[in-house]
């Protein structure tokens, strides 16, 4: 019983092991290539369109809210002791450091990562992957390279932008409506915010999150089981494994950086 | 130069422990158009594959032109490919083009031809395959038989020199299954290519095949020209090309015997 138990433990670790190693060896030969820009340019520009612009959308309604709430129960807290004049460092500081790096790449996954891994699978599933191999063409560098670059540039600059449009929306709650003063909304922001500590450090998350985000994405596409049920699954584990992995590795970059 | 294009020795493939092929050795003349036929599930799309480099076989030699193709490094496999055409079961289109640009994806990707000559080379390429009017479409839009043209013009878009069918005639209705035996046997003719076609469409096959495999428990069961095998010996043979349903291929999948079994459950 217990050896069996120890059995299934083992094997189980085996096979993530090992699917560490195909994505590894995926990530390798999408990346380790000559760089052949005129091919490659085109095929990013698309991707960065489809990746980032077409989730624009889901970050900007979402930032503006979550800046609203921010400023909101800030607000009720800070009022309480005087302080509302910090309304904006809170503000500002949470959609930096935490709020924006961390909920932009949890949609990203769930907006982006599902459809990349739905089309590879797919792809795989209509052997348009092996077609694309016998034609001489390696579907690692035409399809996964440019996903993946796609990915890694766009997410930061949407937690960018949905850290703009968040402090913008804390604006409108906490300025527009409850009555903070707005100068001091921004100047106080201006002061508490550092450039390095806060910006910096969120723009480094963002990048962390990217890279895992659409590595993980890319690698349950590819290696889906080419079935309906297969997909459906590998859509799934895209979505919780990746947003397991953002909030983990968000603990981690956290007590790195902001915790000694 | 020999007159052998592709020359399998000694093949020995396997899938986990299950043994695919055991030192299995075929010929495929240059020019002409070789069939694989054999019962499904004995791996015909495998032996393409391996033909292609996609697989790595256990043991044996898989020569094109002199070239051991699960010796070869990436790059030279690659440039191997490139005068390989495979036409998948599926079609394999790329569904996010119109069947222009599939047509023209292989030619974009491995030359640097202006766009006037690209197009003119795709033109041909599907007014070869009776598809010119369907440039537009999208891969959604076509019926089975068209996607299988489609992916035939694509296939052959770079003038291969070896081209690889797999399951060319299955799920095709009569009309367009007549119009893939023709071209088939025109597009050999017409381009000079070497042609394998995998199936078990018995009375296709043995209309266009110069020569004929057929595969069957892990290893060629007989061989010969359409004519040859009608008259082969083996009762395997036969019980293939005639369709019976009982024979050395026995009805039953494995089983203990039927009567041991209803005495086990009367108990």
């Amino acid at each position: 019983m217990i050896v069996d138990k120890l059995q299934q433990l083992g094997q189980h670790s085996i096979a993530k092991i090992q699917g560490m190693g195909r994505a590894t060896l995926m990530l390798f030969g999408a990346l380790v290539a000559w760089p052949t820009p005129r091919k490659s340019f085109p095929l990013l520009l698309k991707q960065l369109y489809v990746v980032g612009v077409l989730s624009l959308l889901i970050i900007l309604v979402s930032g503006l809210f979550i800046g609203m709430v921010l400023a909101l129960q800030g607000y009720t807290v800070l009022s309480k002791f005087g302080a509302e004049q910090m309304l904006g460092p809170l503000v500002a500081l949470s959609l930096l450091r935490e709020l924006g790096p961390v909920v932009t790449a949890l949609l990203f996954a769930g907006r982006a990562g599902s459809a990349l891994t739905a089309e590879i699978g797919l792809m795989k599933a209509t052997e348009q992957l092996s077609g694309m191999e016998m034609m001489a063409v390696d579907p690692l560098r035409r399809i996964i390279a440019p996903r993946f670059w796609a990915g890694v540039i766009s997410m930061p600059l949407l937690a960018l932008i949905f850290t703009a449009v968040g402090i913008l929306g804390g604006h409108l709650v906490g300025v527009d409506w409850l009555g903070v003063d707005g100068g001091g909304y921004w100047s106080a922001m201006q002061a508490n915010v550092d450039f390095q500590q806060d910006i910096l450090n969120g723009v480094i998350k963002s990048v962390v999150f990217a890279l895992i985000v659409t590595w993980i994405a890319l690698h349950k596409g590819f290696d889906a089981v080419p079935t309906s049920e297969g997909i459906s699954q590998a859509t799934t584990q895209t979505v919780v494994t990746s947003s397991l992995a953002v909030l983990g590795f968000d603990f981690i970059l956290t007590a790195v950086m902001f915790g000694g | 130069m020999s007159d052998i294009l592709v020359d399998i020795q000694h093949l020995t493939f396997k899938r986990g422990d299950r043994v695919i092929y055991d030192d299995m050795s075929m010929q495929f003349q240059r020019g002409k158009v070789t069939a694989i036929m054999g019962p499904s599930g004995i791996g015909k799309t495998t032996l393409l594959r391996l033909i292609g480099g996609q697989l790595k076989p256990e043991q044996g030699k898989i020569l094109i032109n002199g070239q051991d193709i699960p010796t070869l490094n990436r790059k030279d496999l690659y440039k191997a490919r490139q005068k390989m055409g495979m036409l998948f079961q599926s079609g394999a289109l790329f569904s996010d083009m119109s069947v222009y640009d599939n047509v023209a994806f292989p030619i974009r990707e491995h030359t640097r031809l202006p766009e006037e000559i690209i197009r003119l080379m795709v033109l041909m390429k599907l007014e070869a395959v009776g598809l010119r009017g369907a440039r537009d479409l999208m891969p959604a839009e076509l019926s089975g038989g068209m996607a299988r043209r489609a992916a035939l013009a694509r296939a052959i878009a770079l003038d291969p020199q070896l081209i690889m069918y797999d399951e060319p005639f299955a799920g095709q209705d009569p009309i367009s299954m007549g119009v893939i035996v023709r071209l088939i046997r025109s597009l050999n003719n017409a381009l000079g290519l070497t042609s394998v076609v995998v199936s078990h469409d018995v009375n296709e096959v043995m209309s266009i095949a110069d020569y004929v495999y057929v595969v069957a428990e892990q290893k060629v069961i007989g061989q010969g020209t359409p004519d040859e095998l009608r008259a082969h010996p083996s009762a395997l043979v036969q019980q293939f090309l005639q369709g019976q349903s009982d024979g050395p291929v026995p009805f039953h999948f494995k089983a203990a015997s039927y009567s041991a079994e209803l005495m086990e459950l009367a108990k």
